[in-house]
């Protein structure tokens, strides 16, 4: 039974098809400090003793952080990513769970949100001026990222709750009145990556509905989770066709750069961009970004050593294992970060954002003038650099 | 006896419902006022099962939001007396978490009436037995939460 599932697994993912060439090992940023991990053994773990259970018991297959660098290096396209995700669905139907932070806090907020009938304050925060409607062409998906402020309140300098209303500044700045609901649910990013498929399905169903209710064919995110769930993982899930696109709220703001219709304040100050890996390797917009940042006048972009597909790691996704190794992994990124000598690293991704801080919060195992760069949100950067209207 | 409309929303209440409830009992202070209640032989209502914790300040949100994703309808945190704290000032933590784990609530859209605080000393017998009765009867009104379903 294992056996098959497993084989099936290898095949799906091309897995067979490795040359053990070696460049995914020496990517991947798991294996600069986990010992013995290395996504390839993972597969020859597999195959030596085909055993759901025991695979899904053990440390590797949730220490992965399913950034998808190897999958980027690999000449012959082994989808590992694809591979660790499929192979945790199969642990969690023999109900193997991984250890999560915050207890699973966010897991049994999405399972919540995936049964229950809720009478959500999703939209508190929609209040004049800002301008939205309950139907029209495109749709903001707000997220999550306010619930996710709010298990963080207190912590000073995090700035992922105001995400949803700078998005809406933006788009009401460009001559857009997105439409929103409050019957929207999370995206269900993070059960998809824990494997439980059951509650990742109803969420699917949920946004699907929630969405056609209003109309639209456009559906912008901020968040690169929401985007790469939308738009790789809902197709497979939901029944038919969806009837809308998904797209990052950085491509549509080039779009309205081009033609006029967003204008920035004057700024001075020097920032890095992080590609966040749900933006960057999986949905490739690695371009649009940088165009906005390029369009802001007087604002300098100084580039880290490693971008774009080679972008380092926030150290954990999906709320799953985060330890000790990982915290190295943020020590890197954070280095590199402010080796740049910017005064504040950006990136779209609100974990990405906590990540950071925590590990930054945390007692260092470096100096700490090395790693103390603020962390904000593109999105909230953006907004808040919006010419005024006169 | 399980009710079958699930509702997170108030004044659903089904016929019949009995609540499950969830209460988390600190060791030093509100778990020996509720063995005192049980050797004093006061009735109280059976739908609370009790989970021991050395302090209320130890109770996260993702413990609450647990229980209620595994069918619990309500949950009782129940602490010292403030100056009381075995641990001086924990449950002036229990406290923080609560308000900013109610707030959780508010916003998921879960009615926050099913999260409720008290601080019950080791001699506060009856207080437990009160509590739990008022708090059964205010979530058997607000009928089954519905977020453990399968
Ligand atoms: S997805 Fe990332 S962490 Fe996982 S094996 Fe590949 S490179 Fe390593
Ligand atoms: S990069 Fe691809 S071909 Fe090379 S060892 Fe890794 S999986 Fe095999």
């Amino acid at each position: 039974m294992s056996e098959k599932v497993i084989r099936r697994i290898i095949q799906d993912t091309h897995a067979f098809d490795c040359v053990e060439c070696g460049k995914c090992t020496s990517v991947c940023p798991m294996t600069r400090h986990k010992k013995d991990f290395a996504p390839r053994l993972i597969v020859v773990k597999s195959m030596d003793s085909p055993s759901v259970e025991k695979l899904a018991r053990e440390r590797d297959l949730w220490a992965c952080t399913t950034c998808g660098q190897c999958a980027s290096m690999c000449p012959y396209k082994v989808d590992y990513t694809e591979f660790i995700r499929a192979l945790r669905a199969e642990g969690a139907m023999l109900d193997v769970t991984p250890d999560c932070s915050q207890g699973g806090l966010l897991h049994s907020m999405m399972r919540v949100m995936a049964k229950g009938d809720l009478e959500q304050d999703r939209l508190g925060w929609a209040k004049p001026p800002l301008e939205v409607a309950e139907k029209g062409d495109i749709y903001h998906f707000t997220g999550c990222s306010r619930h996710m402020a709010q298990v963080f309140v207190g912590r000073q300098g995090i700035d992922i709750g105001s995400v949803p209303e700078s998005a809406v500044r933006i788009m009401n700045a460009a001559g857009v009145v997105p439409a929103v609901s409050k019957s929207e649910v999370c995206c269900g990013h993070d059960l998809n990556w824990v494997g439980d498929e059951d509650n990742f399905a109803r969420l699917v169903d949920r946004n699907v509905a929630a969405i056609s209710a209003t109309g639209a064919r456009t559906v912008v995110f901020t968040c690169p989770e929401g985007l790469r769930t939308f738009s790789k993982d809902y197709p497979l899930v939901a029944e038919g066709e969806l009837p809308f696109k998904a797209v990052h709220i950085s491509e549509l703001m080039v779009q309205w750069i081009k033609e006029g219709k967003l204008r920035f304040r004057e700024t001075t100050g020097k920032v890095t961009y992080h590609d966040a890996c749900r933006l960057g390797r999986h949905m490739g917009v690695y371009d649009p970004p940088r165009e906005v940042l390029k369009a802001i006048p007087g604002l300098e972009l100084a580039e880290m050593e490693n971008i774009r597909e080679k972008c380092l790691c926030c150290g954990v996704s999906g709320w799953i294992s985060c330890d000790a190794d990982t915290k190295l992994l943020q020590m890197d990124k954070l280095m590199e970060a402010k080796r740049t000598g910017a005064d504040t690293m950006l990136t779209f991704c609100p974990k990405c954002q906590l990540h950071l801080h925590c590990a930054q919060a945390d007692k260092v195992p470096v100096d700490r003038a090395l790693i103390d760069i603020p962390v904000n949100d593109f999105t909230v950067f953006v907004a808040n650099r919006l010419e005024e209207k006169g | 006896m399980e009710a079958e409309s699930p509702s997170g929303v108030a004044g659903k209440a089904a016929p019949g419902f009995e609540p499950k409830i969830v209460a988390f009992c600190c060791n030093w202070c509100s778990y020996a006022g509720a063995d005192l209640t049980g050797v004093s032989r006061m009735q109280y209502s059976p739908n609370i099962r009790i989970i021991r914790v050395m302090c209320s300040g130890r109770i996260e949100p993702n413990f609450v939001l647990r229980a209620l994703e595994l069918g619990a309808d309500g949950v009782l945190v129940a602490g010292c007396h403030i100056g009381d704290c075995h641990y001086i000032s924990g449950n002036k933590e229990a406290e923080k978490q609560i308000a900013r784990t109610a707030r959780l609530l508010e916003i998921l859209g879960v009615d926050k009436r099913r999260l409720r605080l008290e601080w019950i000393s080791a001699s506060e017998g009856q207080k437990f037995a009160n509590t739990v009765n008022a708090f059964t009867k205010e979530v058997r009104e607000l009928g089954p939460a519905g977020y453990g379903r399968k």
